[in-house]
């Protein structure tokens, strides 16, 4: 696009230029319709989704006197969240008038970013049991655990000490006794140890009067921390199936849980998934009415369409529920004249967002720590570049 | 993090270290709904080397005072997303009650 690189340096260079061409009565402030459709809607044709990409370029409709750039005041303006669903582990909410950009940032947050507190080692007493060691232990990890990271720090930031603020302990002790029937071994096993590790390091010989080293430093006990009094720390939930234990085997072990982020390793990502869709748009370009209408609405799998009924036996076809559609393009299959009753488009800013918690936070929190953490990123940037 | 500029303050490569797609695409989107940019994109040299280059140039101004301005940009629209969210939410929990509350009595 040369023309619109130079008339917007020109605008720039004179300052207020650009507020200046806007002002002009004679300058459209909008695009023509067909233009405002390709910049707004993806077309979901039969053969492929056409105009998918979104333009971003402040400049890209300078030739035609049209202002692209968004302003933070406008964009506020514009933006609307609308919640549709929240139970304690999932959320739907519509993000309307945001960029595709912005939603996929936090969508990559939330799932390797947000902090969350998950097993990192585990010290084995005692298993006998068929489940290795090894495997015993990445089962472990991916044990969701309710507790809220913020109240912990990272690992790396206190050295090689594994005190009361960074460290979680469990402990698992489980037997099958000789004669028993088989048993299986749940997450519940899971006991918090707010004391810490109870277990003795082998390597340093206590003396006999002083309490043995562990393999914890804690200073106090975290019962005693007012930020978990109310409520004490546990597995999310309680059926997770770690082990099953023939007679006369046994697990004994301490897990030690501590505070990482999804990048690490996928047990630290507090999201089963997030995900975010285009809101779907069905528009019918003509009406269909009669059997035509019956046909369409038993095309679609999805039920996206209704009948009107108005009288004398008139039916006509209306479209009932857009956020069904799946987009199977069921409905103009079938020859040239189902593509033109029917065009199925997505709005581009309009982004219908999921998230779906693994239970260490609920799922508000999660996104507004994920918009957290990107304006962390901003603000080290500037603060790097001053 | 460091800034590769030449004697021409108005076109910049930024490196950015411990950043990926999440930030670049975002300040990417920011720089260029601003007017003054003429033209930014960004590339991940190796997807091994956790490190992104920004490109921006602008149609005059400084390059590193436009990419601080997309970036207090980018951060005002967070806080605003932030606050909206919030209020959704919150408006969202009442309603739901009060339907709750309103099954209840009858």
């Amino acid at each position: 696009m040369p023309e619109g690189d130079v008339s917007m340096a020109e605008e720039s260079n004179n300052g207020s230029g650009l507020d200046y061409i806007m002002s002009l009565e004679d300058v459209p402030s909008k695009l023509p319709p067909h233009l405002e459709l390709f910049k707004t809607r993806v077309l979901c044709n039969n053969d492929a989704p056409v105009h998918t990409e979104t333009i971003q370029y402040s400049g890209a409709y300078a030739t035609l006197g049209v202002d692209n750039s968004v302003r933070l005041d406008n964009f506020c303006e514009n933006f609307k969240v609308e919640v549709k669903r929240l139970t304690d582990s999932d959320m739907e909410f519509d993000l309307i008038g945001i960029d595709p950009a912005i939603a996929n940032a936090f969508r990559r947050i939330l799932i390797s970013e947000v902090p969350t507190m998950a097993i990192e080692r585990v010290y084995i007493a005692n298993n006998t049991s068929v489940v290795q060691d090894e495997v015993l232990s990445h089962r472990l990890g991916l044990v969701p655990i309710r507790a809220d990271p913020r109240l912990f720090e990272y690992p790396e930031n206190a050295g090689d000490d594994k005190n009361e603020k960074n460290t979680i302990v469990f402990k698992l002790h489980a037997r099958c006794r000789v004669g028993q029937p088989r048993i299986t071994v749940k997450s519940d096993k899971l006991k918090w140890l707010p004391n810490g590790s109870e277990l003795p390091c082998e390597d340093v010989r206590s003396n006999a009067g002083s309490k043995p080293k562990t393999f914890t430093s804690f200073t106090c006990s975290q019962d005693s921390l007012p930020e978990f009094s109310g409520n004490s720390i546990s597995v999310t939930y309680p059926d997770i199936i770690l082990a099953k234990l023939g007679p006369g085997q046994e697990i004994e072990l301490e897990a030690h849980a501590v505070k990482g982020i999804g990048r690490t390793h996928a047990k630290w990502s507090p999201v089963a998934t997030a995900w975010y869709r285009m809101l779907p748009e069905v528009v019918l370009l003509e009406d269909v009415v009669d059997e035509v209408a019956d046909e369409l609405k038993n095309k679609c799998p999805a039920n996206v369409f209704d009948i009107e009924d108005f009288g004398k036996g008139n039916r006509r076809a209306t479209v009932a529920r857009p956020r069904d559609c799946t987009l199977c393009r069921e409905c103009i299959r079938g020859g040239k004249e189902w593509e033109d009753r029917v065009s199925l488009r997505r709005v581009k800013h309009h982004c219908i967002f999921t998230i779906e918690s693994t239970g260490a936070l609920p799922p508000e929190v999660l996104f507004t720590e994920a918009v957290k953490i990107l304006e962390d990123k901003c603000e080290r940037v500037i603060t790097e570049l001053s | 993090m460091e800034i590769g500029s030449y004697s021409d303050q108005s076109k910049s490569t930024f490196c950015l270290v411990d950043e990926d797609h999440t930030f670049a695409n975002s300040v990417r989107f920011a720089l260029n709904q601003d007017p003054r940019v003429t033209f930014c994109g960004y590339s991940i040299p190796h997807p091994s080397v956790t490190q992104v280059n920004i490109r921006v140039q602008t149609t005059g101004d400084p390059a590193k005072e436009v990419m601080k301005d997309g970036c207090q940009d980018l951060m005002r629209m967070c806080q605003h997303i932030r606050s909206s969210f919030t209020d959704a939410f919150i408006d969202f929990k009442r309603t739901k009650t009060d339907t709750k509350q309103d099954m209840d009595t009858k």
